[in-house]
């Protein structure tokens, strides 16, 4: 990490023959964003060293170790100072490529000739990855469906190869109803009913008003003072009275007053 | 059903899926006694031909024979559609192409030769597309799940087979670094996939 920029001292923005420029000219500005750009085109560490050895055309078979990851560490430093999230594999790399630098700078004994190069592991990721990064590009350009690709088809008449609608048959149906009868019954037993029971006791006071040889206006028997429920709860009264028999209504004319009284 | 016939009820029905048809889905098209697959496959052979001046093409992808836009009038039947293709990312190409050179492979696989974490999204899109799928798991701790290719992908590129995919590059090559590689091969492992097995199993 010996790279990086010293974080004291104002950092300047690049240097014009020699000279620290440290504002940025207000007339050729490049926007910083334009940089993270170029870095997050990277697809991880092993393309980012691949970049770097490519670019110098170096025989990745020998890679010069030490300068390579003087430059690694470099763009690993940019990447930091311009507050990009820098993925913990960057930071892997780094420690790895010090670790290969530091066991080269070690004399390796002529006897031990199972030594391998330490930098045989990296050429191997770095090719193979290198590889993929090839055919992927291959991938890439190969012509697919929606871009070079056009499967052809015709339309079909219509109605051919449409399945034919199912016939119902009058048992199913039944059997349907049935079941749907079932869980009615099923249900009506778990129904709290508390309006029957005020209108029962109001049928009996209806009845109590009316008499079998007078009649009484059907007006007279709701109390509006008891509000929309009270007369709702009467005029149920008079429907349930009705229909048992127990009440006759009597009506003259049409839209004329209604008259009440009790069956005989 | 002469020869004709035959060749005209599988243009018929090549025309009107929506999709490859099989040398099996289009001998199921025929009453008993079917067709032999050797006469499918020559009555194809001549709509192929027939075909030879025309602007559509019979080609054969990976789930069976389909009739497509000949090449060189792609570009405009393209105009057709005012969207763009998508354009894939070369994180999702990279992680596709190694799904179609190395399967099957776990995504701890992947994530160590492209050396950066696969992200969900990109296995998601690839399983959503149906371009890959899961078929097994490894036998090591935590059963990584293993992914490979399928026909969906071979023929969304127009491809009949595997094989068809542009080569891998041959590793380049030199004497002394070739021996030592070779011992290390010798000592753990050579494929790249073996060696990531045993790594995948460490992990």
């Amino acid at each position: 990490m010996s790279e990086a920029p010293p974080a004291d001292a104002p950092k300047p923005l690049a240097r014009v023959r020699g000279e620290p420029l440290l504002e940025p000219p207000q007339d050729l500005y490049i926007p910083p964003d334009a940089l993270e750009v170029f870095l997050e085109a990277f697809e991880g560490p092993l393309d980012l060293l691949l970049y770097l050895i490519r670019r110098q055309n170096l025989d990745i078979l020998d890679i010069p170790i030490a300068e390579i990851t003087r430059q690694y560490m470099r763009y690993v430093a940019l990447m930091k100072a311009l507050r990009l999230e820098l993925a913990a594999e960057y930071l892997v790399m780094a420690a790895m490529l010090a670790e290969i630098k530091s066991r080269m700078l070690l004399p390796r004994p002529v006897e031990e000739d199972d030594e391998e190069d330490p930098r045989a592991e990296l050429v191997r990721r770095l090719q193979e990855y290198e590889r993929i990064k090839v055919v992927a590009e291959a991938l890439g350009e190969l012509p697919r469906v929606g871009r070079e690709l056009w499967p052809a088809r015709v339309a079909v008449p219509e109605g051919v190869g449409e399945a034919p609608a199912p016939r119902v048959t009058l048992q199913d149906l039944l059997a349907a109803m049935a079941a749907v009868l079932e869980r009615a019954e099923l249900n009506r037993h778990h129904r709290i009913q508390r309006e029957p029971l005020s209108v029962r006791a109001r049928m009996g006071e209806v009845l109590a008003a009316l008499g079998t040889d007078r009649f009484t206006e059907f007006t007279r028997l709701f109390d509006p003072a008891e509000g929309r429920g009270g007369v709702v709860v009467t005029f149920l009264a008079i429907l349930e009275l009705l229909k048992e028999g127990l009440i006759e209504l009597i009506q003259n004319e049409p839209f004329g007053p209604i008259h009440v009284k009790k069956s005989a | 059903m002469t020869r004709d016939d035959i060749a005209k009820v599988l243009e018929a029905a090549l025309m009107a899926s929506d999709r490859p048809l099989s040398l099996d889905a289009l001998r199921r098209l025929f009453d008993e006694p079917a067709p032999a697959r050797d006469e499918l496959r020559a009555a194809l052979e001549g709509l192929r031909e027939a075909y030879a001046e025309r602007a559509v093409e019979l080609v054969e992808v990976a789930s069976g024979y389909r009739f497509q836009v000949r090449r060189p009038w792609a570009a405009r039947v393209a105009r057709l559609w005012e969207e763009k293709p998508q354009r894939y990312s070369r994180a999702l190409l990279e992680t596709l192409a190694l799904i179609a050179y190395r399967q099957p492979i776990t995504r701890g696989e992947i994530e160590e030769i492209r050396g950066v974490a696969v992200s969900s999204q990109i296995m998601r899109t690839l399983l959503e597309r149906g371009w890959v799928r899961v078929v097994g798991h490894r036998e090591v701790p935590g059963r990584p799940a293993l992914y490979a290719t399928t026909r969906a992908f071979l023929d969304h590129f127009g491809l009949a087979r595997l094989e068809e995919l542009p080569p891998l590059p041959e590793v380049k090559d030199l004497e002394q670094l070739e021996a030592r590689l070779a011992e290390v091969a010798s000592t753990g492992d050579v494929a790249p996939k073996t060696l990531e097995e045993a790594q995948d199993a460490a992990v």
